[in-house]
């Protein structure tokens, strides 16, 4: 029931958002608790979109998950 | 030899991670960490890593993760399903207002969830108004489309879902809804879980949404009380199988500490605007587990200043003890990973997803039904 789907913000009206779920699947969510502008991912659960997804934190991870692999450049780029 | 592919070799493709996933889920690199798991797991003994997610289990049990790991390396499913925690008597008390001509509104893996003597969907088929809703909006809003009907929430599931419910109760909804309160805190079940000696935990992988409303803080008393490691991990299958090498390496270190792998959607500190909006609605009593009895502080219960959205006081809810386990069902058992659901007698014997007994058969979160799917 935790399950969250990110999903991105397409219009913002005061609380409530319509928002991307890919393939042109589009819902209104309520976005009180989140500080998130047209363009952004937020996590979205029962309706309510609960995160912002941070694209750099994204990117972080995988860097980490290189570093465990023992990839070489740490950004994955050269 | 060819070099191994990279995470984040194509920028343009990192662009699109979070809408494609498609490097957050790659068997090739799924692969090469279960090499690692394989190097850093000890040779001897065993390892048991907990995780109290129902949508961690799915992807572990769908992506067959743990064929990735070595024999001695169990992940086993804590109390990560709301529904299946839910005491009968809270199913009894809905049961109870549903059969008194109240719409209930509940998410549906409610609907089937034994009570004492029925479920909410008995309740329907005797000519109750039991309504499926996909979120509190929705059931906030039927009731103001029909002013002239009394509306109930059963308000059920983790942090992920109870910031939802103090959202719309601080937005002080009309009067003819009011809110059955089953939501419960995560962290004092997996106090419980550390504590139960015998069994013998080594870790814990600790539910990503959860954390992305509660941030970090409430998991540092496992490594610094109990020198248990804990990592928060996301949900794509490459997310989990780096959380458990993150355990084992703290294992392997000897340094249990808390760690995010979950960066992308959990920071330190959470969110703080869900914490406030609850805060100001909720406040902690003690509360039953199905199956695990009462945990101190582990259930959200309405502040005074919003009695008047409580359905017990507005109606005088009143229900006997409950009885939460059936003849033979052994969910206690499996909601704190003691058993495997194939361990059960009943097992897609006499429970199975079209004729649960027990409620972690019901919800499509609870460890026995995802068991059940898999074997399909």
């Amino acid at each position: 029931m935790c399950l969250a789907i990110p999903a991105r913000v397409v219009n913002r009206k005061e609380d409530k958002a319509e928002v991307d779920f890919g393939e042109g699947v589009l819902r209104e969510v309520n976005v009180t608790l989140v500080e998130a502008k047209v363009g952004d991912y937020v996590l979205v659960h029962a309706g309510y979109a609960i995160q912002v997804l941070d694209e750099k934190e994204a990117l972080e991870t995988l860097r980490l998950w290189n570093e465990i692999l023992g990839a070489e450049a740490a950004t994955g780029r050269q | 030899m060819e070099p191994k592919p990279r995470l984040g070799d194509n920028e343009q493709q990192v662009g699109k991670t979070m809408a494609e996933k498609s490097r957050f889920r790659d068997p090739e690199l799924a692969k090469q960490v279960s090499e690692k798991i394989g190097e850093i797991a000890p040779k001897k003994g065993v390892v048991k890593i907990c995780h109290v997610c129902g949508t961690h289990e799915w992807t572990i049990t769908h992506y067959g993760l743990r064929s990735l790991l070595p024999k001695n390396v169990e992940v086993i499913a804590g109390p990560g399903c709301p529904v299946c925690i839910v005491p009968a008597s809270e199913i009894d008390e809905a049961v109870q207002l549903a059969l008194k001509g109240i719409v209930i509104t509940c998410f549906g893996d409610l609907l089937r969830v034994p009570g004492s003597k029925m479920s909410l969907l008995d309740a329907k088929a005797r000519g109750a108004d039991v309504r499926v809703v996909y979120g509190v909006g929705d059931a906030v809003q039927m009731a103001r489309n029909e002013h002239d009907k009394e509306f109930v929430f059963f308000a059920v599931g983790f942090e992920t879902t109870s910031p939802s419910t103090a959202v719309e109760i601080a937005g002080k909804p009309l009067k003819n809804i009011s809110f059955l309160i089953s939501h419960r805190t995560i962290p004092p079940a997996m106090k419980l879980l550390v504590e139960m000696k015998d069994l013998s935990l080594n870790g814990f992988i600790a539910p990503g949404h959860v954390s992305t409303i509660i941030g970090l803080k409430p998991y540092e008393i496992f490594p610094e009380d109990y020198a248990m490691p804990v990592v928060v991990a996301g949900f794509e299958p490459l997310d989990l199988m780096f959380g458990v090498y993150m355990v084992l390496k703290q294992l392997d270190e000897g340094k249990p500490k808390l760690e995010n792998e979950y960066l992308r959607a959990v920071n330190r500190e959470g969110n703080v605007r869900a914490q406030e909006v609850m805060r100001e609605v909720f406040s902690t009593v003690d509360g039953a587990w199905r199956g695990l009895g009462t945990i101190p502080l582990s259930k959200y219960t309405l502040k005074n200043e919003y009695s008047k959205y409580d359905a017990h006081q507005k109606y005088g809810v009143r229900v006997g003890k409950g009885v939460d386990m059936q003849h033979g069902c052994r969910c206690h058992l499996v909601v704190i990973g003691k058993i495997k659901p194939t361990e059960c007698p009943l097992f897609m014997k006499t429970c199975t997803p079209q004729k649960p007994v027990g409620a972690c058969m019901v919800s499509v979160e609870g460890t026995c039904r995802i068991w059940a799917r898999a074997e399909d």
